[in-house]
């Protein structure tokens, strides 16, 4: 990498957008050299933390007495609130709900209440297995599948979005269906557990490494936690083995505890979670209850629709509030509803508090609007594509009535008809589903189903402040770039996309451009790599850093060679100056002899949005990312087992900063919804303990449950509508729900035995043994009829 | 001082190199690579012998380092992904993980890269089943496994075809 001698008379420059490109850490990760935070050298007189965690549900704390834990080998000290000196408090959304470590009362099975510092890990786990706590039960709820969403608890306020009158609409409906969907959690698993290694400095400063999404969310509750200005706390990360949300604001409470006792005892101390204590004491994907109601009419048009999405909080607000949100802000998915009344109710539990995960709610909201295109498909009796297309917002270009979302955005840059009519070309849809008809008739207990399911997904952070980036790019001397933003890697590419984005800027070929670490001592204030929106603000930041310092070359050029600014040129490694060229690298070491200032900060705002919570109205999203899938499965009705033949998907990246990568994020997104509402179900039994903590219980798909044919294309025609990044769009939560068209198709299947006269109603995840029980009452109720 | 305290003096070679190393009896493979040896690209998951993170090969077989403790491993030859320089179908496997676009966060990377250089070790040419199979028992969140299985297939086709004598 840094023996590159740039190709002067190249007619592009290597590495530059719009093309596809390795993984910037491949060679590294295939070699084991790859650094995550647990493998950086240790620094001598390292201490290790072991968490102790509630035993009970929902109590209070009688007598703590960890007599026992500070006697046992090894260990240097117990702490516990008392320790903690600043707020006992990680709460992400200014509640105070979220201590640290317990003070008084436990409200979840497995919350912290105290943490032992200890010479190794091993010591620091096995002291704290030795506490004595004495508990006052109390009451618990565990589950919200029985709370009334009006009337009981709720962690924060709830959103309602209305457009015209849901229940009048409603009412004056030629049909008229309502139900009810169970729709379950998803733990995030990502491969590398919650980690940080903080080390302390002089005074009140702390270093802390930190596998986390969000540095300056991390640094601000550090410095919370400890009572000391932001400007005393740094955190740094390099990678992640993985997020998917779940290191957006469960990475805090890791921090902060490594901090705090870092602090104390003027040691570096590493915190790392087991992947039993990941499971059981970090927040999940929120589980929902979904109730609807929808008046259409006899063609399946949809003229009103009522929904509740109850969604289990857990004990405490963290991002419940916002999730609560993009559900409805994606209640009607890809459809025109003429009417809408939609309401969240961020329920309070006795479990962990839940918290973002790829999609942040927008899954659950799709899954809400696809099963009522499903019912209603069922009660006129026609295939739900077709209901489905009959529903969809206008296309692009349309000067049509039918474009204005339950919060009263305009979608404007609709391309889902054609991505569908696309897709379901390629896939011979009619062919295959006359196929399968055939099939199921022959076939007395294997069934096949099929479902071609969209997807719109709206890009911005609904907290407008969050829609801002930073970015930091020095040139130096000798023409190499070092680059620098807020954005966090977590295998999704990003540092890799930015940096094509600065090659670009500058024609310069890509290994001239240093990707480094974030860290918020270079970059602050910057929002969580969050919400898709990583490549869309800190590559537009990056820009906007390279073109201030392209700019100052520029200038420079044409003052000392006399010429005007136009005739300064950036080609491929070198610069046309007038009539002569000269390597990029020479302009720069003359820039810098004659004192040019070859550093800039680059800043980015999302423009155009803007949105009133009160109100429910708003541009909430800049613009929208579309895809659809289409899933066959085949499903054993005597087991339940089922297998998914087949997948095509077609997506919507805009004009793909990399296709490669993106490509990769669409496969793992599809197979990671997949998982969500098929295999992985999140168990938490009658005492509220989660018995789904671990791998061998916890079952995310493997390579062997892959579909057995997946195809997977961009829309290589899409560009975005907005002035976004080279005219790209955000790819990493929206292919996640191209997964519920396995769920669909499961359903499909599983209507076959009923002969597709009735709703299946199959909820999430549906597991061999849902499946099962609906292929049962399926039967049942046809031999009823 | 706990009765684990008390260490052993194990030797083995790793990805070429002999050492020796003193472990206590509870000490995994995974920790003294880890831990003593500073070979950090094995990588712990679960630690719990389920996700696969960590396998390595002892003596061309795949195991997982979380499940094996190191006492056992004395006298053995042990590869890890650090060892491409001394092993052609590890270098090779490496390679393609890294043309198809295989690694997205890397944390699975070395575990996925061991028991597809296993696989590979015993059996040149596998067909697209066995590989799903064999890969089956390491766990990737990122991927989706489509350019995992793909790596494979693309290293596979670079290896001499001849089926392993064992
Ligand atoms: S760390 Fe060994 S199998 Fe997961
Ligand atoms: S690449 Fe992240 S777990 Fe496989």
């Amino acid at each position: 990498m840094t023996t590159h001698t740039p190709n002067l008379k190249a007619v592009k420059i290597a590495g530059g957008v719009a093309t596809n490109q390795r993984h910037d850490s491949a060679h590294k990760h295939v070699t084991g050299t790859a650094v995550y935070i647990d493998d950086m050298p240790e620094p001598a007189g390292l201490l290790h933390v072991g968490l102790g965690l509630s035993n009970v549900t929902h109590g209070t704390l009688k007598k703590v007495d960890l007599s026992a834990v500070r006697a046992a080998p090894g260990v240097v000290d117990v702490l516990t609130y008392a320790d903690v000196p600043g707020e006992n408090d990680v709460s992400p959304s200014g509640m105070h709900d979220d201590p640290v470590f317990a003070e008084g009362k436990v409200q979840f099975h497995g919350q912290p209440i105290f943490a032992v510092v200890a010479r190794t890990r091993e010591e620091a786990r096995r002291a704290a297995r030795l506490a004595k706590i004495e508990y006052g039960e109390l009451p618990a709820v565990t589950s919200i599948w029985d709370l009334d969403p009006e009337k009981d608890k709720q962690v924060t306020t709830p959103l309602t979005l209305t457009r015209g009158d849901a229940a009048a609409a409603i009412a004056a409906a030629p049909r008229r269906l309502k139900g009810r969907m169970k729709l379950g959690g998803q733990d995030h698993f990502y491969l590398e557990g919650q980690v940080s290694l903080a080390v302390p400095g002089e005074d009140d400063e702390v270093l802390v490494y930190c596998s986390t999404q969000g540095p300056s969310e991390t640094q601000h509750l550090v410095s919370h936690v400890l009572g000391v200005p932001s400007h005393a706390v740094t955190v740094e990360v390099r990678r992640m083995g993985g997020g998917f949300g779940g290191k957006e604001t469960q990475a805090n409470q890791c921090a902060a505890i490594a901090a705090i006792a870092a602090k104390k005892h003027g040691r570096a101390v590493k915190v790392r979670l087991d992947r039993d204590e990941d499971m059981t004491a970090t927040g999940k994907r929120h589980d929902f209850a979904i109730d609807y109601e929808v008046g259409f009419d006899e063609e399946g048009r949809i003229l009103g629709v009522d929904f509740m999405f109850a969604l289990n909080a857990g004990f405490s607000a963290d991002l419940s509030g916002p999730v609560g949100d993009r559900a409805l802000f994606h209640c009607d998915n890809a459809y025109f509803y003429p009417a809408v009344h939609a309401k969240s109710a961020p329920l309070y539990t006795n479990t962990v508090s839940n918290t973002a995960f790829r999609g942040f709610g927008g899954p659950q909201g799709m899954v809400g609007a696809e099963r009522v295109i499903e019912e209603v498909a069922f009660a006129v009796g026609k295939d739900p594509l077709e209901i489905r297309k009959l529903n969809f917002y206008d296309a692009i270009g349309v000067a049509g009535e039918r474009n204005l979302t339950p919060y009263h955005q305009k979608v404007e840059d609709n391309i889902i008809h054609r991505i569908v009519a696309e897709l379901e070309e390629s896939v011979s849809y009619a062919r295959r589903r006359r196929e399968i008809a055939a099939f199921n008739a022959n076939s007395r207990f294997v069934k096949r189903g099929i479902a071609l399911t969209p997807v719109k997904f709206g890009i911005s952070f609904t907290k407008t402040e969050s829609n801002q980036a930073g970015a930091l790019v020095h040139v130096y001397a000798d023409g190499s770039v070092h680059m620098n933003h807020g954005g966090t890697e977590m295998g999704q590419g990003l540092h890799l996309k930015v940096a094509q984005v600065v090659a670009e800027e500058f024609q310069i070929d890509l290994d001239r451009v240093k990707i480094t670490a974030t860290t918020t001592a270079k970059v602050p204030n910057t929002a969580p790599t969050a919400a898709s929106s990583g490549a869309d603000l800190n590559g537009m930041a990056a820009q906007d850093a390279a073109r201030q310092i392209r700019k100052r070359l520029t200038d420079f050029a044409a003052e000392k060679y006399q010429v005007p600014v136009d005739q300064v040129v950036f080609l491929p490694n070198r610069v046309r100056v007038g009539n002569q060229e000269i390597s990029f690298d020479a302009l720069v070491k003359q820039a810098y002899l004659n004192r040019i200032q070859l550093s800039a900060a680059g800043f980015y705002k999302t423009p155009k949005i803007h949105w009133d919570r009160s109100k429910g109205r708003g541009h909430a999203f800049y613009y929208y990312a579309y895809g659809a899938a289409c899933s066959e499965v085949s499903i054993d009705t005597l087991t339940g087992e089922y297998v998914v033949e087949r997948a095509d998907i077609l997506h919507d990246v805009g004009r793909s900063l990399n296709p490669a990568i993106d490509l990769g994020q669409i496969e793992g997104g599809f197979i990671q919804g997949m998982g969500w509402l098929t295999t992985e179900e999140l168990w938490w039994d009658g005492k509220g303990r989660l018995r789904t903590h671990a791998p061998s219980t916890y079952k995310i798909p493997l390579a062997s449950d892959r579909p057995k044919i997946f195809n997977v294309a961009l829309t290589d025609w899409s560009e975005a509508y907005e002035p976004t990044i080279h005219r790209s769009k955000a790819v990493g939560e929206p292919p996640l729900p191209l997964g519920i068209s396995v769920l669909q198709a499961l359903s499909d299947a599983v209507a076959s035995v009923a002969d597709h006269k009735i709703s299946p109603r199959l909820d999430a995840p549906a597991t061999p043994e849902r499946v099962l029980m609906a292929v049962e009452r399926l039967k049942a109720q046809a031999a009823k009829a | 001082m706990t009765i684990n305290a008390r260490t052993t003096l194990t030797s083995f070679v790793v990805n070429g190199d002999p050492q020796e190393v003193s472990v206590t009896g509870a000490q995994t493979l995974l920790n003294v690579l880890r831990e003593d040896l500073h070979l950090t690209g094995t990588k712990c998951g679960c630690n719990q012998g389920i996700c696969g993170a960590c396998t390595v090969l002892c003596d061309g077989m795949p195991i997982r380092a979380c499940l094996a403790l190191a006492m056992v491993v004395d006298g053995r030859d042990i590869l890890t992904v650090e060892g491409g320089k001394t092993d052609p179908v590890l270098s090779v496997v490496q390679q393609a993980f890294v043309e198809t676009g295989a690694v997205q966060c890397g944390f699975c990377t070395s575990g996925m890269i061991m028991s597809a250089t296993a696989l590979l070790m015993r059996k040149p040419s596998p067909d697209r089943q066995e590989i799903r199979e064999e890969l089956s028992g390491n766990l990737c969140r990122c991927t989706g496994y489509a350019k995992i299985l793909d790596a494979v297939a693309l290293a596979a086709s670079r290896l001499p075809i001849q089926e392993s004598a064992t």
